[in-house]
């Protein structure tokens, strides 16, 4: 029972730690543009393919370097050329562009990569069990998967906390005017938080590809799930953002280890139905099965007795 | 230093300015007066690149007009808006280094000397901009465009809503700050203040410039104080 408590909340906290990845940088750009750029999680997924292609060359540690770095600029080169000149035409034209931009990036990946699931490995030096408790293994590359993600998590708060440019960030964001007068280019501060937000996506790829597999598919799969991670966190808060992530991460996780499922239940309530009932399908659920619909409860959850997300403070 | 010609200014179709003219030379304090709704924060808005100029604006000798609020303020051109808009998240000290345009910026202000001419602001460095009162914040809205160490600052009604003791320190520093060779453009609707430390005044009313005077000819100026200051 321990063992599979421990182990599940590590793997948890790796997914969760890797949801946030994606949701920090939704929620800075979120702010930032007032509106969800739908588009966030095909740069998960264009970090993932890079890095596999990267990797097939020159081995998975200048994937990791470089995948990032190069989504980090696609995605300036986006806010530039393509959501600043949006903007103009209101939120709705920029929800729309974000949305197109997502079809257009999973079919070049399709047109480019093809449609099946890539051979995406993690490297060879972390193929290893980082440590064995109650005879089972945790990953080293899991391991490192927390480790960057903590890295980075650190970093960035160390950033926009402490720097001058972080101050400059925190103020643009809720008074661009202001700052702009006092002599800073905000345009160009957002673009840079725009190709930031899309490289911590694209690292986030970089190193799940090898876990969560790299197919076509990934970023709905992932992308879904910020966006309800955004929603339920409060939109536009870091700190609701993270514990949104964690809990969602945990959540599932718990729920995927756990053997329990209706006939537990209805056993516990001295109940029982026939095997050929027609409501049969419901009577054996289990939990596990249902593990991919829980953020979604959750959010419904959230959304009837928080409407503003658990740290959001938006009025409207 | 900063001299504004046939200058025309829109809010969608109402033509706000209509031909503003006006200028203000190196080392002046130069107040522009005039009731509520004539115009006064759409001049300097639209010489800060927020409102969209017609006609020509040009500071240092170079056209400024319809270049974007930061080049305009990299000019040397420092803007202190009517709503003080501190930033409420971040400690006074952050603020203050928000003002700053680069981090090596050696000009005529530096932060631990406006924490000493400041008393208030200093014992509050690290405390959050929100939980300042009305006038402290007056302050370092101000001390905020100064980090940027500009040549020339526009300020839009330092005084409103406040104290007369505060009153007489936003007047104090207007005077320090014009000591030290920048050039004053005062927006105010508060006469005594003006008339005390103005070297030049310009009324203004329904989006032109109708009175150009010092404070001498405008105490003795009757008609126009009537018709376009007082209520
Ligand atoms: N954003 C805006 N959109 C439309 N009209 C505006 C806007 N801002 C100001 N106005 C109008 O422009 C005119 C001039 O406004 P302005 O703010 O320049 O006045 P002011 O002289 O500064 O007076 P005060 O600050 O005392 O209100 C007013 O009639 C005002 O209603
Ligand atoms: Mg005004």
């Amino acid at each position: 029972m321990l063992e599979v408590f421990i182990f599940a909340t590590l793997n948890g906290l790796v997914t969760g730690l890797l949801l946030f990845m994606l949701a920090s940088g939704l929620t800075l750009i979120f702010s930032m543009m007032g509106v969800l750029n739908f588009a966030h999680a095909s740069f998960y997924m264009l970090g993932a393919y890079f890095a596999y292609s990267i990797s097939l060359q020159f081995g998975f540690w200048l994937g990791l370097i470089f995948a990032p770095l190069i989504v980090g600029c696609l995605g300036a080169a986006v806010e530039r050329y393509g959501l600043r000149r949006v903007h103009e035409s209101g939120h709705v034209a920029e929800l729309v562009f974000t949305f197109g931009l997502a079809f257009l990036i999973e079919e070049a990946i399709q047109f480019f990569w093809g449609p099946d699931t890539k051979n995406y490995q993690s490297p060879d030096i972390l193929d290893f069990p980082l440590f064995t408790l109650f005879g089972q293994e945790f990953s080293a590359y899991r391991g490192f998967m927390i480790g960057v993600s903590v890295l980075i998590f650190i970093g960035l708060f160390r950033v926009l906390t402490r720097s001058r440019i972080g101050i400059i960030i925190q103020a643009a964001i809720t008074h661009p005017n202001t700052v702009a007068n006092l002599g800073h280019n905000v345009p160009l501060i957002f673009m840079g938080v725009f190709g930031v937000g899309t490289a911590l996506a694209g690292l986030a790829g970089v190193i799940a590809g090898p876990v969560l597999t790299t197919f076509p598919g990934m970023a709905i799969v992932l992308g879904s799930i910020v966006f309800v991670i955004v929603v339920i966190g409060g939109l536009g808060s870091l700190a609701g953002a993270f514990i949104a992530s964690l809990l969602i991460g945990l959540l599932q996780s718990y729920a995927i280890a756990s053997d329990v499922g209706m006939p537990d239940l209805l056993n516990f309530l001295g109940v029982s139905f026939e095997r050929d009932h027609p409501l049969n399908d419901l009577w054996t659920m289990t939990l596990p099965q249902i593990a991919p619909i829980l953020p979604f409860l959750l959010l419904v959850l959230v959304l009837i007795f928080r409407p503003t997300g658990l740290m959001g403070n938006r009025e409207e | 230093m900063l001299e504004v010609k046939d200058l025309h200014a829109y809010y969608g179709k109402s033509h706000i300015l209509q031909g503003v003219n006006f200028n203000v030379q190196q080392g002046e304090i130069v107040s522009l007066l005039g009731r509520n709704g004539v115009g006064r924060s759409t001049t300097v808005k639209t010489i800060m690149g927020e409102v969209a100029p017609e006609g020509s604006i040009k500071f240092k000798g170079e056209e400024i007009a319809g270049k974007k609020s930061f080049e305009i303020a990299h000019l040397g051109l420092g803007y202190v808006p009517e709503n003080r808009d501190i930033f409420p998240t971040l400690t006074v000290r952050q603020n203050l280094v928000l003002g700053m345009k680069s981090t090596k910026s050696e000009g005529r202000w530096n932060i631990e000397e406006m924490f000493k001419m400041f008393p208030n602001l200093g014992e509050r460095a690290d405390v959050h901009g929100g939980v300042l009162s009305g006038g402290e914040q007056q302050m370092l809205c101000m001390c905020r465009t100064l980090m940027g160490d500009p040549d020339m600052i526009m300020i839009d009604e330092p005084t409103e809503g406040l104290a007369p003791k505060i009153v007489e320190q936003v007047a104090l520093l207007l005077q320090e700050i014009a000591k030290r060779g920048v050039a004053i453009l005062l927006v105010e609707q508060k006469l005594s203040i003006a008339l005390k430390i103005s070297h030049r005044l310009y009324v203004m009313g329904h989006g032109k410039i109708v009175y150009e005077g010092t404070p001498d000819s405008l105490l003795k100026a009757n008609e126009i104080r009537s018709e376009w200051l007082e209520v």
